[in-house]
């Protein structure tokens, strides 16, 4: 249990350390890390993790290393996830804050997040794809040997990105939501 | 130190999806009400927030529990903000596992996911739109997606090689200008 323990919180450690840029640029980092430990025993599930992460209160990152520790080791195990996502930023800000305010304007620190900035939207796109291969056209690896076309499937994902072209600006909770209710119409009803 | 505990208890309880929906009411609350901080300071440590790794929620949390009582201060505001998640998200896995396996559940997860994944796209999308387009940035952002996607090298060092080919780019670039001065 031990060696769980601390593999929760050093990974979701690692996780904390490396994301430049909001929750999504976590997405990436989380998928790999969780697949490669068998946290989830599919993409399914841990797609459903980040459904529920991005409509309940709080924030992404939290929400998401707690799910994960919890559905592993429970509380405690949601706690040394947690912890773990949250020290990097919380020493890295201390450090900042007491040192160097100017560090935001530093001629290297802007170089290195010049790179890192193209960078970030190629990996979460990257996600995007495969979430869009598994989700859509159920397919759970590279091998494209389960493609399957499903008319319902492309429906919604057709509807759903012509929603967040027309509202630009809406809520996760809202889209979580429309299309969970058309998966329950087009799948279950019709 | 209960005050700044509990507004930011009420901040992670306030916010759904993540810290640039958290930034509005942190501005209320640390700058407008309570005065904990300046209005430059804000702006600062969004800046600070966005340039180091991290949450934007935790940093700024940190931050300005730091400028409030020192490190005390950041430890109340940061567990604080991390409360509510946790509580929630504890309370829901245990709802959930009674509902796994109902029909309608499966049948709405089904569409969900397709949400989500919309949702990533959109993200991915409008983040590339804000990155300032050069011959560099396209090559770092196919390398991104190509090593990702096939799965070739750890993400980590994706991010790290994109940092440091930004880096060099960066100083070789100041230096060439300094050059050009000097002549």
């Amino acid at each position: 249990m031990f060696s769980l323990l601390f593999k929760l919180f050093y990974t979701f450690f690692k996780i904390g350390v490396f994301t430049f840029g909001g929750g999504y640029a976590m997405i990436p980092l989380i998928t790999q890390e969780v697949m490669n430990n068998n946290w989830v025993d599919s993409t399914d599930v841990l797609i459903d993790f980040i459904a529920i992460a991005e409509s309940t209160p709080g924030t992404f990152a939290i929400n998401i290393a707690t799910f994960i520790g919890f559905e592993q080791l429970g509380i405690i195990g949601a706690i040394a996830a947690t912890l773990g996502v949250i020290l990097p930023s919380f020493i890295i800000i201390l450090i900042i804050a007491s040192l160097f305010t100017k560090f935001a304007t530093n001629k290297y620190v802007q170089g290195f997040l010049n790179g890192i900035r193209p960078v970030v939207p190629g990996i979460i796109l990257s996600v995007a794809m495969i979430f869009i291969l598994r989700s859509v056209f159920s397919v759970e690896d590279l091998q494209f040997k389960d493609f399957t076309f499903e008319i319902g499937a492309f429906a919604i994902f057709v509807l759903t990105f012509i929603m967040t072209k027309i509202w630009k600006r809406i809520h996760p909770i809202y889209l979580v939501l429309v299309s969970g209710v058309l998966g329950i119409v087009i799948f279950g009803l019709l | 130190m209960f005050k700044i505990f509990f507004t930011f208890f009420k901040i992670g309880l306030f916010t759904f999806g993540g810290g640039y929906s958290m930034i509005p009411l942190i501005h209320f609350y640390a700058v407008d009400k309570f005065k904990w901080i300046s209005e430059t300071e804000f702006i600062d440590i969004i800046a600070i927030a966005e340039s180091t790794p991290g949450p934007i929620a935790i940093n700024s949390a940190t931050y300005v529990g730091y400028k409030y009582n020192g490190v005390k201060g950041s430890a109340f505001a940061t567990l604080g903000v991390a409360l509510p998640s946790i509580i929630i998200i504890i309370l829901i896995s245990a709802f959930l596992m009674q509902f796994k396996d109902n029909t309608y559940v499966e049948y709405a997860f089904l569409g969900i996911r397709i949400g989500v994944s919309v949702l990533i796209l959109n993200a991915s999308l409008r983040i590339y739109k804000k990155v300032k387009k050069s011959y560099l940035a396209y090559i770092l952002f196919a390398f991104g997606f190509a090593l990702a996607f096939f799965d070739l090298i750890p993400i980590v060092f994706v991010i790290l090689i994109g940092g440091i080919v930004g880096l060099v780019a960066n100083v070789f670039f100041h230096h060439k200008k300094e050059v050009k001065e000097d002549v």
